[in-house]
């Protein structure tokens, strides 16, 4: 057994001053690591969950996003007679050929235009996302300048409501519907008939991208290798999934710059734990020597000082937690790089995130710790006790 | 303690085998360019059941061979033979575990960890022995009420008097039940009334549970507690 824990929380409660400098500026990383962490999963759920493990995403080979895509209308019929795709109820295959544009609509607290995502698809493209579904109005009808909005573009943006009009492309396109997305990808979209955006965006022809319902996941593999690897098609496939989480990349520069701060930070944070503990080791010099005395080793020592770093850690982590927990659930928005269009995401301060941001503390702690305890374990017992 | 059964004081003429044997102890400390040979050619015998007083100048080595016998220092020179044990030849970690079921060490200045209670000072060195929660408590409350600190349990350092805080660590040295108890001067920073208590409990230590002792002392009073006083003079034991 080692030195009792009661032993390190009570010299923390000795010197409550030292104790809470010291957990505060540890606290003030960790929250500022605890936001990103929390934004990125926010952002990183949008993404992800976005998409159906079934589905396949096909672009232009050496295109990123759909807005940079192009899909011939040739391509798409092509791609409708691939082996491996699921067929609906009726019978038809599970291909969705879309356009997707970027449009800028006026905000509603009057705030500068921003840009949204505007999606043209077909029914099947409603079949490909069950995750959506409709909470006020109808869905659009093809051939008409229809338009269903998600209810955080009907929450931002003027005269997107069930009713209203909003005005991009060649004119005014009616708003008839609200859906819900969850906090996925769709979340942020105006959704309309393809054919109508694809006359309205002079884009005849031609579609931003295919999705498609593989009938397996298995199946679902083998059509990312085949389109991917057909040298004529000059298209290529990419697991739904795989393609929102490599969205998530948008959130790269926050990331970078949330991270660069971080650890600036963390290494301030390093160093007042270290000075703490510095200080400790030479207060109890003494109690150092008579521990080791009576038979605790060197090993136990140097656990005991790191523990009691750790349990500064745990501290400011605490007091981070506590701090932050207000920002749990609020919404915000990011620009998507890839699509120049925002991304309606929340802050999330999952167990996950929770988790990982201890495990940064304890990081600090430790690394913090190391050195003092370090020292106090090597003192010789008897200049430990002459001290 | 509990595990020791009283014993009659031992009767003084018959020979005990020797539990310390210390033969040519040398000990030379390097402060920065100059050398203090702390301790030169010791050699010593203390017998099982012992009760030896330690006397002799400010820096002539008391507290020096006192360690020694610890194993918390090494000499430079000789060799040291506890319980039959070659003590240097032991490692780190050996040493500290045979520090912990061997030694009781008592220091001058009580030693004792202020954050904790009297109970668990006395407590630390049972935390390395194999003991559960219950055994340990129990032991501690009998070596705390052979100090007469029983009703002291739960006060800390701060919360009791210096003859007090000695009894506490007193307590904590023989917790463990050791064969013997180093106390390096462990009446100097006490009043007459308390270094008495203090000498009495060790004397009762010494002749009721067997345990040896070496105490350093300046006070030749403390002294006369003793069975056999040696002089330590610049390093030379005197004969
Ligand atoms: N760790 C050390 N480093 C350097 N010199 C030391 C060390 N420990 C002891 N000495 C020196 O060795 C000599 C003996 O010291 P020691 O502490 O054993 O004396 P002592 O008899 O216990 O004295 P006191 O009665 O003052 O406690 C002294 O000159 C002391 O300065
Ligand atoms: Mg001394």
């Amino acid at each position: 057994m080692a030195i009792p824990i009661t032993y390190n929380l009570r010299h923390l409660r000795q010197r409550p001053g030292a104790t809470a400098m010291t957990a505060v500026g540890i606290a003030l990383t960790v929250a500022i690591a605890l936001f990103i962490l929390a934004l990125l999963g926010g952002l990183r759920q949008a993404f992800a969950r976005s998409g159906q493990p079934l589905n396949v995403l096909v672009l232009r080979k050496g295109s990123t996003a759909e807005v940079t895509s192009t899909v011939t209308e040739q391509q798409a019929a092509l791609l409708r007679t691939l082996p491996g795709i699921a067929k609906n109820a009726a019978g038809q295959p599970m291909v969705s050929p879309e356009l997707v544009v970027v449009v800028s609509l006026p905000q509603r607290n009057g705030a500068g235009p921003n840009n949204v995502t505007v999606r043209g698809l077909g029914r099947i493209g409603r079949q490909l996302r069950p995750q959506v579904h409709l909470v006020k109005g109808r869905w659009f009808h093809a051939g008409q300048r229809e338009v269903d909005v998600s209810q955080s573009v009907a929450r931002r943006y003027r005269h997107a409501q069930v009713g209203g009009s909003i005005r991009f492309g060649q004119g005014q396109w009616r708003v008839v519907g609200i859906f819900a997305a969850g906090n996925t990808a769709p979340s942020s979209e105006i959704w309309g008939d393809v054919h109508q955006m694809q006359g309205d965006f002079q884009r005849q022809g031609v579609f931003s991208s295919v999705l498609l319902q593989a009938a397996s996941p298995v199946e679902a593999s083998a059509l990312v290798r085949r389109v991917s690897s057909d040298q004529q098609l000059e298209l290529h496939g990419i697991h739904e999934q795989a393609y929102y989480a490599q969205q998530t990349q948008s959130g790269a520069p926050i990331e970078l710059v949330g991270w660069v701060v971080a650890l600036i930070m963390a290494i301030g944070s390093c160093f007042a734990a270290m000075n703490t503990m510095y200080a400790a080791v030479a207060y109890r010099e003494r109690e150092i020597g008579t521990l080791r005395m009576l038979g605790f080793s060197r090993p136990s020592i140097l656990g005991c000082f790191v523990l009691e770093s750790l349990m500064l850690a745990v501290l400011g982590w605490a007091l981070a937690v506590v701090a932050m927990l207000p920002l749990n659930g609020l919404t915000t928005g990011t620009m998507n790089n890839a699509t120049f269009s925002e991304v309606v995401f929340q802050i999330k301060m999952t167990p996950t995130v929770l988790g990982w941001a201890l495990a940064f503390a304890l990081l600090m702690g430790l690394i913090g710790g190391l050195a003092p305890a370090w020292q106090a374990a090597r003192r010789e017992i008897v200049s430990a006790l002459r001290a | 303690m509990t595990t020791t059964a009283p014993f009659p004081a031992p009767a003084k003429t018959v020979a005990e085998p020797a539990i310390v044997e210390a033969e040519h102890i040398g000990k030379v400390f390097h402060r920065d360019s100059f050398e203090v040979v702390a301790l030169e050619d010791v050699s010593l015998t203390i017998a099982r059941g012992d009760f030896v007083a330690l006397m002799g100048p400010s820096g002539s080595g008391k507290t020096t061979l006192l360690n020694m016998i610890a194993a918390v220092d090494r000499p430079t020179s000789g060799t040291m033979r506890v319980m039959g044990q070659d003590i240097y030849r032991l490692n780190d970690r050996e040493a500290a575990r045979w520090r912990n079921e061997k030694i009781g060490y008592i220091f001058q200045t009580f030693n004792l960890i202020p954050v904790l209670t009297a109970a668990e000072n006395v407590e630390l060195p049972l935390l390395l022995s194999r003991l559960s929660k219950s055994e340990r408590r129990e032991h501690v409350e009998t070596a705390l009420r052979l100090v007469g600190l029983q009703d002291r349990m739960g006060h800390l350092p701060k919360q009791l008097s210096g003859g007090q805080e000695q009894r506490v660590a007193i307590a904590r040295a023989i917790v463990s039940d050791p064969a013997i108890l180093l106390a390096d001067e462990p009446t100097g920073d006490l009043d007459r009334q308390s270094a008495a208590e203090v000498l009495e409990i060790m004397t009762r230590l010494n002749q009721e549970f067997r345990k040896t002792v070496v105490m350093v002392t300046h006070d030749a009073h403390a002294a006369g507690y003793a069975h056999v006083t040696r002089h330590l003079e610049k390093g030379h034991l005197q004969a």
